[in-house]
């Protein structure tokens, strides 16, 4: 709480500059529709403007800038029109559902209006694009984790897959993997490989090498003394692992974790961008640029942008919870 | 006495050894034999990999200092080796997944093309743009350094920011700064800016209350103790996040240019080969880019070593 007005302060400077560079970069734009519209404004022609300097163009025409704030299909929308986009997109569309209760009558188990059900499957519907970037993700980022845990095992036991992979999976991470992420997709797509799975092998393949790398450095983090004092308890190897290895290298793997699952995120909206998938965050992107609709880019931003901190703060409340547990923070 | 010792040490090191050595080759074979029972490609490739990690097993166990470099290019060459024999043996279509040899003959028959497209993504988006990222990061960086009460709301928004899907906003970009590769650096500004700037506040602040006091004993002024001892201190930070960013900015510059882009450039190159099905081109490009992200990590990370020998995670072990 300490940091809250700081952080406000922050946040409000960058809104503030967001506000402030509306005006001049709509400012061409709102210009040239003034100029063919007939209106007063010097220079006369479209020819002039373009090589006369913006800033001479907003002094010399102040009375555009107030069309240049209210411009319709800008280059920088104002906060606020993102803001009530995403909320006509999410709340707005779920006000107009109507909660009917379990109802014998319905063979349906869903507890919502069919029309509901239709709202929330809307096309137009942040949260229904949310939850088709979310789904694979999590599921994308559950494989990634297990595997990644289970091959960090590997590696801290076995010397032979320590030499061979540690290499590999460190020289990995320098190779801009996600920018093929499409096209796993479609020769998935390809080879009968549907629905969840393409995008979330994506996002797997994204949250797997920090969990192994960050895993691997937990699972080694226990000093010879404390392997040795397991020792004079004659402790087994299970018991070392369960006991000592697993817990000390938590802090590891939630730091990891938050890595990963952010990178899965990522993953997941660049595998549907030139795809031209029909559903998912990364899909809005790619129709918003098509089609020149500004706004709706900036909503999905802000939505993924949600969803990431979303996903970040439930990993950030799992990890303090169990480390209280474990007594590794006071 | 110490001959039994010795004799116990040996016999249980041994067994440990004999132990790891059996469980997981008597597995191995058993899934090669079943693999060959079920199909005599599958058996062959599965004796492949029982035989190259056998000779890693092996190597491990009895290596010289070689083994660290010899082990991981067994293990790289054999991955390399199993892939091009399940396209051949399998008869997997180019159209899903070309063989190694294929990409090769794609990289060594189109040298020129890959290298144009080398210089725009690389040369031209990435680089210019992870310059004048880190540039403005350092700078921003250094510009709060006075007040403790931007960097506390600096360092919480700015690591919330990096922890986003940045790369979503390079439609918006391409939308500003045209098709050229202006506006795939400005992607990459944007990318490689939070990661480095939060690294350097945070390296900043790593100085403690004796080294700061010190300098002020000897009169140091601000920007004396600033180049002289927590630049320097903060060095293995911005670094770190230096280092970070590396991949970010080749991912910036090559994702860009999905959204639009000249004929020309690695982005470019992997769309339109795709749409013709030109799989072995796309995979070229993907070595390229492999090679650009290491060596450009590699670059940075000599220039690490060079720059904070002093720093004991660069002190070699002996």
């Amino acid at each position: 709480m300490r940091n809250l007005l700081p952080i406000l302060t922050v946040v409000a400077v960058i809104l503030g500059l967001w506000y402030l560079a509306v005006g001049p970069m709509n400012f061409r734009l709102a210009l040239d529709a003034a100029t063919r519209g007939g209106a007063d404004v010097t220079p006369a022609t479209p020819d002039e403007q373009g090589q006369t300097g913006l800033i001479r163009l907003m002094l010399d025409n102040p009375d555009v800038m107030p069309a240049a704030y209210a411009f319709e299909r800008p280059r920088l929308p104002q906060p606020q029109d993102v803001v009530s986009e995403i909320y006509e997109n999410t709340i707005g569309l779920a006000r107009r559902c109507e909660w009917q209760g379990f109802g014998a009558e319905r063979d349906n188990w869903s507890p919502l209006s069919d029309g509901c059900l239709r709202v929330i499957e809307n096309r137009r519907s942040l949260i229904f694009h949310a939850w088709q970037t979310l789904a694979p993700t999590l599921l994308g980022f559950a494989i990634g984790t297990g595997l990644g845990i289970l091959l960090a095992v590997g590696i801290v036991y076995n010397r032979t897959m320590d030499l061979s992979v540690m290499p590999w999976a460190i020289a990995s991470q320098t190779i801009p993997i996600l920018a093929i992420a499409p096209m796993v997709i479609v020769v998935l797509n390809a080879v009968g490989i549907q629905g969840l799975l393409p995008k979330s092998l994506i996002s797997s393949y994204l949250s797997f090498f920090p969990v192994v790398v960050g895993m691997v450095k937990g699972l080694r983090s226990p000093g010879a003394m404390d392997l040795d004092l397991l020792r004079t308890y004659s402790a087994s190897g299970a018991q070392e692992f369960w006991k000592l290895r697993l817990p000390s290298s938590l802090p590891y793997l939630f730091a990891s974790l938050k890595i990963g699952i952010a990178a899965a995120l990522v993953g997941t909206i660049v595998a549907e961008l030139p795809t031209g998938a029909r559903f998912g965050l990364g899909s809005r992107l790619l129709t918003g640029s098509y089609y020149g609709q500004t706004v709706q880019i900036w909503a999905a931003l802000i939505m993924a942008a949600v969803c990431a901190a979303l996903l970040v703060w439930v990993i950030g409340v799992v990890e303090k919870r169990t480390l209280t547990r474990l007594g590794l923070v006071r | 006495m110490s001959g039994m010792q010795a004799g116990k040490f040996l016999g249980r090191n041994l067994e440990s050894s004999s132990k790891s050595f059996l469980a997981p080759v008597a597995g191995a074979v058993a899934v090669t034999v079943v693999g060959a029972l079920l199909d005599w490609r599958l058996g062959l490739v599965f004796a492949v990999w029982l035989a190259a990690w056998g000779l890693n097993i092996l190597l491990t166990e009895t290596g010289g200092a070689a083994k660290r470099f010899v082990v991981p290019a067994i293990f790289g060459i054999t991955l390399l080796v199993l892939w091009q024999m399940a396209v051949r043996l399998f008869d997997i279509s180019q159209v899903i997944l070309p063989a190694p040899t294929d990409i090769w003959g794609a990289i060594t028959t189109s040298v020129p093309v890959l290298w144009a497209d080398f210089v725009q993504t690389v040369v031209k988006g990435a680089l210019s743009g992870y310059i004048m990222g880190a540039v403005l990061a350092i700078g921003t960086a250094i510009a709060v350094d006075r007040s403790r009460f931007l960097q506390r709301g600096l360092l919480p928004v700015g690591n919330f920011i990096a922890a986003l899907p940045i790369v979503g906003t390079a439609p918006i970009l391409v939308m500003w700064f045209g098709f050229g590769w202006q506006s795939k650096a400005a992607v990459v500004v944007v990318m490689v800016f939070f990661p480095i700037l939060v690294n350097t506040v945070a390296g900043l602040k790593e100085t403690d209350a004796m080294q700061r006091d010190l300098m002020r004993t000897y009169a140091a002024g601000y920007w004396q103790s600033f180049t002289k001892l927590r630049l320097p201190a903060a060095l293995p930070f911005i670094f770190n996040g230096l280092k970070v960013s590396t991949t970010l900015a080749l991912i910036g510059a090559i994702v860009a240019e999905f959204f639009g882009s000249p004929i020309v450039g690695m982005g470019f190159r992997i769309k339109t080969s795709f749409g013709t099905l030109e799989l072995a081109m796309v995979w070229a490009e993907i070595a390229v880019a492999a090679v650009a992200g290491s060596g450009f990590y590699g670059l940075v990370t000599l220039a690490e070593k060079r720059l904070t020998f002093w720093h004991p995670s660069q002190r070699t072990e002996r």
